[in-house]
């Protein structure tokens, strides 16, 4: 139930940041000045935060999506479901625990 | 086996004495399948993608137009970028318009935000297209050092 509701919402936000990052990536299109400025605001303390959220959600919901579509195919996956669950948030945390510090690095080391 | 380990599957649903009256039958199970089929080619393309923009190099802060101009300018790459954008959207769009039958209940509604929804995607589909397929990245007139250094030997 609760991995149902991390689904849904995940998938919400990442639909939205879809949405906005064609638009913005779309600016290549229009001048290397125009795109670079956009990009310029992925740089900052706040966007570099949201970002790592966004990672989050997307990690998150790649395995669960994975998840649900072994459920569906296997019975040994449905029996173990439960076991499932944690295996999807394991993954979350370690892929989580490499890509934090780098991406932070990044965002907050002043490069 | 014991018969605990062992799945049972529940008793068999008979059929609805009222027909659902969709005129697509098929197609809800259609909407299912794309999902579980297109949602591990996004895992993999979505999770490069990343890998490659954020953590190899210098991660978020070495984005900017040059390093873009430098990957579309690869077949790889476009076509990666196309079906990124293409799969991510339908699936994207597709969980979305499931969620609207879930929540927006008033016909009306339900209407308005299918119409908007399929604007919205079909929009974004066509304009991302048009974008790695038109894309130059080496365009005229354009501040040198903001252009991949490859673009001297081209002109």
């Amino acid at each position: 139930m609760w991995m149902w509701v991390v689904h849904r919402v995940t998938g919400v936000a990442i639909f939205f940041f879809l949405l906005i990052h064609v638009l913005d990536t779309s600016l290549v299109r229009v001048s290397p000045e125009a795109y670079n400025e956009i990009i310029g605001s992925y740089k900052t303390p706040i966007y570099g935060l949201v970002e790592a959220g966004l990672v989050a959600a997307i990690v998150l919901h790649a395995f669960n999506g994975l998840r649900i579509v072994a459920v569906d195919h296997s019975t040994w996956a449905l029996r173990h479901q439960k076991q499932l669950v944690w295996a999807v948030w394991i993954i979350f945390v370690i892929l989580m625990a490499g890509f934090l510090p780098r991406h932070l690095m990044n965002v907050f080391g002043g490069a | 086996m014991t018969a605990s380990s062992e799945f049972v599957p529940g008793p068999k649903i008979k059929e609805p004495r009222v027909r659902s009256g969709r005129l697509r039958p098929g197609a809800e199970q259609w909407s299912w399948r794309f999902m579980r089929i297109s949602g591990p080619i996004l895992v993999i393309l979505i999770l490069t993608h990343l890998f490659i923009n954020l953590v190899t190099g210098d991660g978020v802060s070495q984005i900017d137009f040059a390093f873009v101009a430098g990957k579309l300018a690869k077949p790889l790459w476009q076509w990666w970028d196309f079906a990124m954008l293409t799969l991510a959207l339908l699936h994207g769009g597709n969980g979305m318009r499931l969620l609207i039958n879930d929540y927006a209940r008033r016909p009306w509604l339900k209407k308005l935000l299918h119409g908007a929804l399929g604007v919205a995607v079909i929009g974004i589909i066509v304009l991302g297209s048009l974008v790695i397929w038109t894309f130059d990245p080496c365009p005229t007139g354009a501040d040198p050092s903001l252009i991949p250094s490859f673009c001297e030997a081209v002109s």
